[in-house]
């Protein structure tokens, strides 16, 4: 069976274009802190959101609504709306991260089928099958810190889907749980939908060493000809000591296309795409290439490779977690 | 469309060092008309701007001697062409052809600038929903200029797509097709 391709888009344009290149489905969220990627000029309202689910419906593709950031207590029902709206627009299903949201959901739009969000960080088969069973939860999105034997092995002891990044931005923290963000700026993902927001963001030039800083903190300094960098606490190059380095992780992304006859073979149902925040040029070109990998592996032809690193952060790529052994 | 990963053309000196002494207050008065009009087919751009629907953006396009000051008043854009650095909260700059290939979908802000081919300065979050806006509304600026054009339409059209296969800038729109 032809594994899944989930694609991000963040903005109208961009679902029709990952449609039209292959996308199998589609992921996007509302214009308002409901999704974890709540960026300025991102996202859609519910006319657009109707429209988006009915186009992508009328190409065969479906659409899935995040609605993945945490309730504030006591501004539940901006995150009721948008379950209810999602379901009326005619999602294929919500991503959903918070327990209680998951709960209300399976209350109250038993028909919606319900995913688990990455931000629910659940890494482990006990954990997937507490929320299956609690809350009728069909797929969950893996984090990014188990290797392919350990999907392998999730996979055997649980009934419910899974789907894993195999391309984007990558998101060295336990999901879901990272506050780094909020020390420099007061917003974080899980709470306000956006890390290390832009509105924080600022560079500065001197003669080709470009400083990037975030809420006033210098993160990143690179020289003439360097990638620049976009400044997350977590990729940031930190001088301690006598040692200057990056502390978390390298600024690059995952690029996982090598791996996907393994990821087949591990009992993989979908192959999700990061990017929301990344144009429909970007989008269309990844969901191109990802679009005719599965397809060659189905149909039993090599995997076509190395088409993607032009458009990674740092312009440079990693397997990720999925081929090395977590200390 | 030129191809994603072929080198940037760069605008010609010789038609650039032109620019140095062209009068400004045409094309500022022309580049107004011109984005009135995109504002009208397109209100979409405006509104997807959100909170910055009326911050003053700087376009540098830094093979030309001249930069563009877009002040998009809520809908009602007025653009101005200056010499110098100009003035605005938030300042986009890159070759033309980048900035003409963002427009149309031919190339992907992120790329351009982790590449640095595209560098922002000042308001971040006000650039990216500019960026964000635009790469939304599928703007096409050959049909937009041939739309000004009345009876010459079809002829400007050809000519921006003999410019754009001889200079490799993208200049309009790439016809979408479904692949699968």
């Amino acid at each position: 069976m032809v594994m899944e391709i989930v694609c991000p888009a963040g903005t109208p344009a961009a679902l029709r274009a990952a449609v039209k290149a292959g996308a199998h489905t589609v992921y996007c969220g509302f214009n308002d802190e409901t999704n974890a990627r709540n960026f300025p000029g991102l996202n859609f309202n519910r006319e657009e959101m109707r429209e988006g689910i009915a186009f992508a419906k009328s190409h065969g593709a479906k659409v899935l609504v995040a609605i993945n950031t945490f309730p504030r207590a006591g501004g539940e029902e901006m995150w009721h709306r948008a379950v209810a709206d999602a379901e009326a627009c005619g999602a294929h299903a919500v991503i959903l991260a918070d327990l209680g949201l998951l709960a209300y959901t399976a209350k109250t739009h038993p028909g919606l089928r319900r995913h688990l969000s990455v931000q629910a960080a659940a890494a482990n088969a006990d954990m997937i099958n507490f929320y299956g069973t609690e809350f009728g939860v069909k797929r969950v999105v893996l984090p990014r810190v188990l290797s392919v034997p350990e999907i392998a092995a999730i996979n055997k002891e649980t009934e419910v889907e899974t789907e894993v990044f195999v391309f984007g931005g990558l998101c060295v923290m336990a999901e879901g749980r990272c506050s780094l963000s909020s020390y420099a700026t007061g917003r974080s993902p899980n709470m306000n939908g956006v890390c290390s927001p832009a509105s924080h963001v600022e560079y500065e030039d001197n003669g080709g060493v470009l400083d990037a800083r975030l809420g006033g903190y210098t993160i990143h300094r690179v020289g003439k000809g360097e990638s620049a960098p976009y400044p997350t606490l977590c990729k940031g190059c930190f001088s301690a000591g006598e040692k200057t380095g990056h502390l978390f992780e390298d600024p690059v992304s995952l690029n996982a296309e090598a791996l996907l006859p393994e990821l087949q073979k591990a009992g993989v149902t979908a192959l999700k795409i990061e990017g929301r925040q990344r144009s429909r040029s970007y989008v269309a070109e990844v969901v191109r290439n990802f679009r005719a990998a599965v397809d060659a592996l189905d149909a039993g032809r090599p995997l076509p490779t190395g088409m993607l690193a032009r458009l990674s952060e740092g312009q440079a790529t990693t397997t990720g977690a999925y081929k090395k052994t977590w200390r | 469309m030129p191809p994603s990963d072929a080198p940037i053309p760069r605008f010609p000196q010789p038609l650039a060092l032109g620019l140095r002494v062209a009068p400004l207050l045409p094309m500022s008065l022309s580049l107004t008309v011109y984005a009135r009009r995109i504002a009208q087919s397109h209100p979409g751009l405006f509104k997807r701007l959100g909170e910055y629907d009326s911050t003053p953006f700087v376009l540098d396009p830094t093979d030309l001697p001249i930069v563009i000051e877009l002040q998009p008043n809520k809908g009602r854009p007025s653009v101005r062409v200056v010499r110098g650095a100009g003035q605005g909260e938030a300042r986009i700059a890159g070759p033309l052809a980048a900035l003409l290939g963002l427009v149309h979908g031919a190339y992907d802000g992120d790329a351009l600038f982790f590449s640095r081919d595209l560098v922002i300065e000042g308001d971040t979050s006000a650039a990216l929903a500019l960026r964000n806006a635009v790469d939304d509304a599928e703007l096409d600026l050959s049909e937009e200029i041939a739309r000004l054009t009345g009876p010459f339409a079809a002829p400007i059209k050809q000519l921006m797509a003999i410019a754009e296969r001889r200079t490799g800038v993208s200049l309009s729109r790439p016809e979408e097709v479904d692949l699968w």
